[in-house]
């Protein structure tokens, strides 16, 4: 059943019980699509995981201020040690290893898809969905993630991009698009969530 | 831990330093009572990403970079590793807490983003079992698994599960 | 401001029943909005008893009443009181004295571990660490979780999530607890188990249920169908009436 607690009040500062849930529980989404085996595209030597998906509806579905707590809850909890990244991976090591830069995006990359979708998408149209999944959770989050292979791997930027960008690129797309579809639906079945 | 990293980035400027630091953290690991397993779970991730590394420097015949890059990011990684595994989950919540004090001011309170947390901690095998459940139920009516088909009910049911959740935080007395 | 009285757990004596007016409430879910249908229409009642059972059809509105009791849901017409408190006014006052027992306990389980989950109820008692862990363990004992103290929650089973559930929340002994189908998840053994266990309680109990002989002892039963009271009265007539609307509404 449907129950209305609280609403959803942006102006106020302090989140609600409810939004409070509602981050907890997208910070789980994302920890259980890290869960999904992988799956091996033709063409790409890299598998595809559905994490970024998470990423992606988060901010699709909550809205700028829900999806990036949720998704810096979901970082908070991988660096505290839970081994919720994709192939099990978690700790304070996820900072010094070179995907670094992919895994700061996570927030960031939320917070942006969230302003964007209920600034200019607010009746939810798929298509919108995968242009702003493509800015704002594959370039945007590539750029910092390239940053930081350059960085810390010492890697001139085409090899950076060789290394990090283009093995999963058709995935990414992919993601977006399904993201995107994802969005669409549950924005049908559950209106009034973008405020 | 601090002092072993900021050794660990002056000797990757040349090969054995490198590659000795990396054997010092790896020391660390049994010296801590580590089993090779355990180390070699942290490893594993970190492979592919580090010979991918080493091929892309080899191939523009950097060798120093090639060897020394690697080894270096092993080593931050598995020292980082070993701070989560000989400190408590709990523990770290409280170094969170105790972080996010000077923000204060800014209107974040330190408590509840500990709840929150220990919230979040929860809802991971919450929703992973709701994942399952979703899944099994596609699986049995179309036989073949659609992951639009899967994430449509799976992100209808999580709002659903947060709904409940913050009105059981509400009579908990989550809001006084 | 008078506060509800606070039961003591060695109390020989049965405490008198807490009083809850129900004043002409109606309620209406998503007003305002294509959505809105009506759950609740102007229900009054004077619920004077220890022990007050709630039975009718999924979507009759026993749920939603049950959750107005605790301020959960505001009424969209009418009032409703409890031990004198407003429940939407003094909505913090009432639930300061009353537990709430959801179906699904997962819902309510807030904390990782068992021990924190019990412990997450008296962050605001204003009691030191020390007092807090010596009440929690107590209520470990009490209920059986003792060995599963430092379980993470998900991994107990059905019956002793709904323990914990309770646990956690007659640890601020409240005065009046509300139970929603908090057995409708647990094999019958379980059910009658918990029933047991909570109808042995000195607080004053409302629950909803749809297994009727769990409401076998109690003081009174009603009986809600499409938003309204049908009957009210004791078990054997409300279960009569209950079983008579099933096959009148079967059709």
């Amino acid at each position: 059943m449907s129950v209305t607690v609280t609403p959803v009040s942006n102006s106020a500062r302090r989140l609600s019980a409810r939004d409070l849930a509602l981050a907890a529980v997208f910070a789980g989404v994302t920890a259980a699509l890290g869960f999904i085996p992988p799956i091996y595209l033709p063409f790409s030597p890299v598998p595809v995981t559905a994490q970024t998906l998470g990423v992606m509806l988060a901010g699709a579905v909550l809205g700028a201020k829900l999806g990036f707590v949720s998704q810096l809850l979901f970082q908070t909890l991988v660096i505290i040690g839970l081994p919720l990244l994709s192939g099990g991976r978690g700790g304070l090591a996820v900072l010094s290893g070179a995907t670094v830069g992919f895994f700061v995006a996570f927030s960031l990359s939320a917070l942006l898809i969230g302003w964007v979708t209920t600034h200019l998408n607010n009746t939810y149209q798929w298509w919108k969905g995968v242009i702003i999944h493509l800015v704002f959770g594959l370039l945007f989050v590539d750029v910092l993630g390239v940053a930081g292979m350059m960085l810390i791997a010492k890697l001139t930027l085409g090899k950076a991009i060789i290394a990090g960008v283009l093995p999963y690129l058709i995935g990414d797309v992919l993601k977006a698009v399904i993201a995107a579809l994802i969005a669409h639906g549950v924005h049908r079945a559950y209106p009034g969530l973008l405020k | 831990m601090v002092v072993l990293a900021v050794v660990a980035i002056i000797a990757q400027r040349w090969i054995p330093t490198a590659l000795a630091m990396l054997a010092v953290v790896v020391l660390a690991y049994f010296l801590a009572g580590i089993r090779a397993k355990t180390l070699w779970l942290q490893l594993r991730p970190m492979l592919l990403m580090s010979t991918f590394i080493a091929v892309l420097h080899a191939l523009s015949s950097n060798w120093r970079l090639a060897v020394v890059v690697p080894a270096t990011i092993l080593t931050l990684v598995l020292l980082a590793a070993l701070v989560t595994l000989t400190t408590r989950t709990t523990d770290l919540v409280d170094v969170i807490v105790r972080l996010t004090k000077p923000l204060k001011r800014f209107g974040v309170e330190p408590e509840r983003v500990g709840l929150t947390l220990l919230l979040g901690i929860r809802c991971v095998p919450l929703l992973s079992g709701i994942a399952g459940q979703v899944r099994e139920a596609q699986l049995a009516r179309c036989g073949i698994f659609d992951v639009r088909a899967f994430a449509v009910p799976l992100i209808v049911a999580a709002i659903r599960e947060a709904d409940a959740i913050g009105e059981a935080l509400v009579a908990r007395g989550f809001d006084d | 401001m008078t506060h509800l009285p606070t039961t003591t757990p060695d109390a020989t004596a049965q405490p008198s029943a807490i009083p809850i007016i129900i004043d002409h409430v109606g309620h209406i879910f998503d007003v305002g909005t294509p959505r809105a249908h009506q759950v609740l229409t102007d229900i009054t009642l004077k619920l004077d008893e220890r022990r007050v059972g709630i039975i009718g059809h999924n979507g009759s509105g026993k749920s939603t009443l049950i959750r107005m009791l605790d301020g959960l849901i505001q009424p969209t017409s009418g009032h409703i009181s409890v031990a004198g408190h407003d429940t939407v006014r003094d909505a913090k006052i009432v639930r300061r004295h009353t537990g709430f027992i959801f179906t699904e306990p997962d819902h309510q389980i807030i904390m990782p571990t068992v021990r924190e989950d019990v412990a997450f109820s008296l962050r605001r008692s204003g009691l030191d660490k020390a007092t807090i862990a010596t009440k929690v363990d107590a209520m470990l004992v009490r209920f059986g979780l003792t060995d599963s103290a430092e379980k993470p929650a998900h991994l107990l089973s059905g019956g002793q999530k709904q323990l914990l559930a309770l646990a956690a929340v007659l640890i601020n002994a409240p005065t009046l607890l509300l139970a929603d189908e908090p057995t409708t998840l647990l094999d019958i053994r379980n059910a009658q188990m918990f029933s047991d266990l909570i109808c042995e309680l000195p607080q004053t109990i409302i629950m909803s249920t749809h297994q009727l002989a769990l409401l076998r002892d109690f003081e009174r039963v009603v009986v809600f169908h499409c938003g309204q009271v049908v009957a009210d009265g004791s078990p054997a007539e409300a279960k009569a009436h209950y079983l008579h609307l099933m096959e009148t509404t079967s059709e």
